[in-house]
């Protein structure tokens, strides 16, 4: 099977005299005359957004590409797409491209929803015939049957979303660019998307799906591309891309465990995070955490003055950014009435932690009872919760099986005459 | 190179005509008058043409009703300065679909040139109403209408494509717009007629594609005038010039619209 994507030594060069540069006649024309003879320098000015980035993809695979932002994953897929056009190497795609960069390119909010099906489906690349035949199916994709002659300005967001990627999901293109659309919309239309894109893994098309979304990317995708400065860092199975990928991420997060060196930060200062401890049942801190162990979560913390009043509050993120749970001081009712200036530490024990295998991502505030915001790290330390067996049957702990657990007992309430225990 | 140029381009042809339809709807969207916008520009400004220019400051018509006059010269002027505008525009308020699809870029300001020929289309009937009202009757020159329409589609377009090029790289160009076009206005025989001008300045306004192509626009309908092919003839040798050179300039920047808008 010969290769429907080759990309040869790609680079791209953008000059940021380009971004800088004269962009009114008049400056042209006030520089030619003040400097005629000596060329604009914007020669020296320049980035290279992406530099000998060389690679292939077969027909039908489904490749990931994921970066860190900035690092040059959007300008590849506007490269292959044509939008813009190498500084050096090659690029060469077989087969009918259709380039998902955006969703609702080309809407019209004048237009009712019916023409912008039309207007959008053919700035995707389909045929006017093409959208006639899948018209039908477009708006029972997006649930917008009774207002399909409303402009669209009358559409909630969640409307306008959801008939955009309608169209969408229903181009048949050999091969498909996609660039983070998933990153809008609520938990229901993800998960559309994400089938939609499933299906056309199915359906043997050749994807190249760019986001930050790991879990989506180890979903549908078998192969990714980490790209990193510009440059390939890492090209192969998709698991093993994203672990490499996620522990250079967490690495620089785990060195948070001392708080001290963060500088973005909200809240005023007056009192800061300096560090985080998980200590297991024997006292003794330790980074592994099990579902179903007691942890004590430390906080160290350092008071520039007297605080009145103050509230810790802890906040853990599942890795899809859902807010699993809050524990705060407020909430569960300690009141700490003052805080000498200095270091300290306070301790929340955590009795079971009920949470399934996973990495969570820990947020911390502080703040005053009258509402002041002392502190404020979003996401600073990445907690991995390793399985354990809490059931006792060696099953039933995993990603799959949800985020939190409950811990409990079956009864069947069996034969006449038996009466249910616990009633 | 053209020839491949023009063969992407048929393959795009049915985004071209979504996009013409789409700027023809959006015009005329939640108007309350609708179509009859096409109608009101060009039929006011010979209103007040014939007012001021007509009646106050005497302007001869060489023969012919003033209104008429000014009326058939204003029709194709109309399309023109309108498609100028838009074409000149269109890459910029297109921006976002530069940056995120791909289509030929002349799409644009082509589907700009385009979108006004629906609007010329219901003002032509005005025309007709007009010589009807003067007791002038149509002879087979206006079947040379639509032939005429090809030079001035592609002297819009040729400027359009320059326009809307140099607009991404200087925004100021925006603004020369409309100054572009008023003085265009003034240097046309529109509001007057050539023979007020000077043998010298006759020359001059020769020198403008647009003399020639709206000269024979009106004499192609009124009776007392004949085409004057030899100077239609220099002015659509001019037209195919910065038609050409338009195409030119467009593909040669096109590559970098994406980077620069």
């Amino acid at each position: 099977m010969s290769s429907v994507i080759v990309v040869e030594n790609l680079s791209k060069q953008y000059s940021l005299g380009m971004l800088k540069h004269e962009t009114m006649l008049r400056e042209a024309v006030v520089n030619l005359v003040k400097h005629p003879f000596t060329r604009s320098h914007r020669e020296k000015d320049t980035i290279w957004a992406l530099k000998n980035v060389s690679f292939e993809v077969e027909e039908g695979e489904v490749v990931g590409i994921i970066g860190r932002n900035g690092a040059g994953k959007s300008t590849l897929l506007k490269l292959l797409s044509r939008i813009t056009y190498p500084t050096q190497g090659r690029i060469r795609v077989r087969g009918k491209v259709s380039s998902l960069l955006e969703v609702g390119t080309g809407f019209h909010e004048e237009l009712t929803g019916r023409e912008n099906i039309y207007l959008n489906g053919s700035i995707l690349g389909m045929k006017k015939r093409e959208i006639q035949s899948k018209f039908d199916q477009i708006i029972a994709f997006a649930g917008v049957e009774r207002f399909v002659d409303t402009p669209i300005k009358r559409y909630s967001t969640g409307m306008t979303l959801r008939l955009a990627f309608a169209v969408a999901a229903h181009l048949e293109p050999d091969v498909l660019f996609v660039d983070e659309v998933l990153a809008v919309g609520d938990a229901d239309f993800q998960k559309k998307c994400l089938k939609a894109m499933d299906d056309l893994r199915v359906g043997g098309r050749t994807v190249l799906f760019v986001s930050h979304n790991m879990s989506a990317i180890e979903n549908l995708c078998p192969r990714a591309i980490w790209i990193e400065g510009g440059e390939i860092c890492q090209n192969g199975e998709a698991k093993d891309v994203i672990r490499a990928y996620l522990s250079l991420f967490a690495d620089a997060q785990r060195s948070g465990h001392d708080f001290t060196k963060i500088e973005s930060r909200g809240g005023n200062g007056m009192v800061r995070y300096t560090g985080i401890e998980f200590i297991d049942a024997e006292g003794r801190p330790n980074n592994l955490v099990r579902c179903g162990d007691e942890v004590r979560v430390r906080l160290h913390f350092h008071a520039r003055e007297e605080i009145h009043q103050p509230h810790f509050g802890v906040m853990l993120y599942s890795d899809m950014g859902t807010l699993v749970t809050t524990f705060s001081t407020w909430a569960t009712g300690l009141d700490v009435p003052n805080l000498s200036p200095g270091d300290g530490q306070i301790d929340f024990k955590i009795d079971s932690l009920n949470l399934m295998p996973a990495r969570y991502y820990v947020t911390l505030w502080l703040s005053s009872f009258g509402g002041v915001k002392y502190d404020h790290l979003d996401h600073c330390v990445a907690m991995d919760v390793e399985p354990a067996d809490p059931y006792g049957t060696g099953k039933g702990m995993g990603r799959n099986f949800g985020i939190v657990y409950v811990t409990g007992k079956w009864t069947y309430g069996g034969a006449p005459g038996q009466k249910l225990a616990g009633r | 190179m053209f020839f491949a140029w023009m063969k992407e381009f048929w393959e795009y042809r049915e985004l071209f005509f979504f996009l013409v339809w789409r700027d023809v709807k959006i015009r005329y969207k939640q108007t309350v008058l609708g179509a009859t916008w096409a109608i009101i520009q060009p039929f006011f400004m010979m209103i007040i043409f014939t007012l001021f220019f007509g009646r106050m400051a005497k302007m001869p018509s060489d023969g012919i009703p003033y209104p008429l006059f000014s009326y058939s010269a204003l029709l194709p002027w109309t399309y023109f300065s309108t498609s100028v505008s838009l074409s000149g525009n269109s890459l910029i308020s297109g921006a976002n679909l530069v940056r995120k699809v791909y289509f030929p870029r002349v799409a644009l300001p082509a589907a700009s040139a385009f979108s006004g020929l629906v609007d010329f289309s219901i003002a032509f009937f005005i025309l007709l109403g007009l010589m009807f009202y003067y007791h002038v009757t149509p002879g087979f020159g206006l079947l040379l209408w639509p032939v005429l329409m090809v030079p001035l589609i592609m002297l819009a377009l040729g400027i359009g494509m320059i326009l809307s090029s140099l607009n991404v790289k200087y925004r100021d160009i925006k603004y020369a717009i409309p100054f572009f076009i008023q003085a265009l206005l003034f240097v046309t025989p529109i509001i007057y007629p050539t023979s007020i001008a000077t043998e010298r300045l006759r020359f001059l306004l020769s020198l403008n594609p647009l003399t020639g192509l709206i000269e024979a626009f009106r004499a192609t309908i009124l009776p007392t005038r004949e085409v004057d092919w030899r100077l239609l003839g220099f002015s659509v040798g001019i037209t195919l010039v910065i038609f050409v050179l338009g195409a030119v300039y467009f593909r040669k920047t096109e590559r970098e619209f994406a980077d620069v808008i």
